[in-house]
């Protein structure tokens, strides 16, 4: 609007005062985004999806390319399929809506529980205790399908480890064993994942071992893993004697990376090479 | 319970150019792989993939021991006429799989 030399100054029109409220309004906005900007800039933490090349990337993307797919589609008809001496399936007590949100906040304790459990161990125990089924076995194909359908429900939901003080225990225990050096390369995980993150480990990127798309396909294991099978692999890597499969060492060092991971993107299933 | 992904585009002009791709859940063992108990682990392996348009064969693809689990192929055809688009998957101990998806060419 161009005001005339001769009507000046020119009475604040309905428009003007509408324009100002505008700003206003909008100017806070413009901070907060920009101080999102500036957090997201020094945020340092990367995923490993970023590390991978274009053309895996583009794998992981492509619901139709993901191998990781199969596995949800394999996981959906798991859950609507009766099961047990109760002969219900996991869709008669819980509706695929709720399941939103649930696998960002996994590991977490139970409600009369001790010990934390992850998202496939609650799957175990609601499969043995509410359906009355045999216990599905850890790393199967049903299970890890099951646990990849429940995550994709969070897929692109920022990871929310919940505030638990039963937890924190367990997050220092998890803390501490990923400073402590074991094997006999004698390494931890953090001189890999923190001190030389980024650089290469035989032609590989060294990630900064974030959980962000778990359980995933690694092409390098031709399946669907869970991280738990990820944290055995890396102890038997630096020649460590990996824990037993139901050892608490896992779940706390899951809630530890987890909580490190805190506010990035879940992206379930996820590709690695 | 054999899971498999399509990925074709629904509709095609006459003559265009169009990408298929299919993707599998399946082992592939080789057959030469040992297993706990020291004894080969049996070959099973999809032998033959082959892709039907409107019942005539369009492509055809012989797979080896040598070819990851869950296989995806991804290949090139000419869209000719509106009708379905059939995958079908054959290999060891009987496994026969086909899944088809409609296509419209106008």
């Amino acid at each position: 609007m161009k005001a005339s030399p001769s009507k000046s100054p020119s009475p604040l029109t309905l428009r003007d005062l509408l324009g100002r409220r505008a700003a206003l309004v909008l100017l806070p906005a413009v901070f907060a985004a920009s101080f999102a900007m500036a957090q997201a800039g020094a945020d340092k933490r990367r995923s490993g999806y970023q590390d991978m090349g274009a053309a895996l990337q583009k794998m992981q993307d492509d619901d139709t390319t993901n191998p990781g797919m199969l596995f949800v589609q394999l996981g959906q008809q798991l859950w609507a399929k009766p099961a047990g001496a109760n002969n219900k399936a996991c869709a008669d007590c819980h509706s695929v809506g709720d399941m939103k949100g649930v696998a960002v906040r996994y590991p977490a304790m139970p409600r009369d529980g001790d010990k934390p459990i992850d998202l496939e161990s609650r799957i175990r125990l609601c499969r043995t205790v509410n359906q009355q089924a045999e216990p599905l076995a850890p790393e199967s194909r049903e299970l890890l399908s099951l646990a990849a359908f429940v995550a994709n429900q969070s897929r692109g939901l920022p990871i929310a480890p919940p505030a638990d003080p039963r937890l924190a225990p367990f997050r220092e225990q998890g803390a501490a064993i990923y400073q402590r050096r074991q094997g006999q390369l004698n390494l931890s995980c953090a001189i890999c994942h923190d001190d030389n993150a980024g650089k290469k480990l035989a032609g590989v990127t060294i990630p900064q071992a974030h959980p962000t798309g778990y359980p995933l396909y690694r092409l390098e294991w031709q399946a669907l893993g869970s991280l738990k099978r990820r944290l055995r692999n890396c102890l038997i890597g630096i020649r460590a004697e990996a824990y037993p499969s139901d050892a608490v060492e896992y779940v706390a060092l899951e809630i530890y990376l987890m909580d490190r991971a805190r506010g990035m993107v879940f992206e379930a299933p996820g590709v690695r090479p | 319970m054999t899971q498999v992904l399509i990925n074709a585009p629904k509709t095609a002009k006459k003559g265009e150019v169009i990408e298929l791709k299919a993707l599998i859940l399946h082992v592939m063992e080789t057959g030469f792989r040992p297993g706990t108990n020291g004894r080969i682990i049996p070959r099973n392996i999809i032998e033959r993939f082959t892709a039907s348009w409107n019942g005539a064969e369009i492509f055809r693809m012989d797979f080896s021991p040598a070819i990851s689990a869950n296989p995806f192929v991804s290949f090139f055809a000419v869209a000719s006429e509106s009708g379905k688009i059939s995958f079908r998957w054959t290999g060891d101990e009987g496994f026969a799989v086909e899944e088809s998806v409609a296509i419209d060419v106008a």
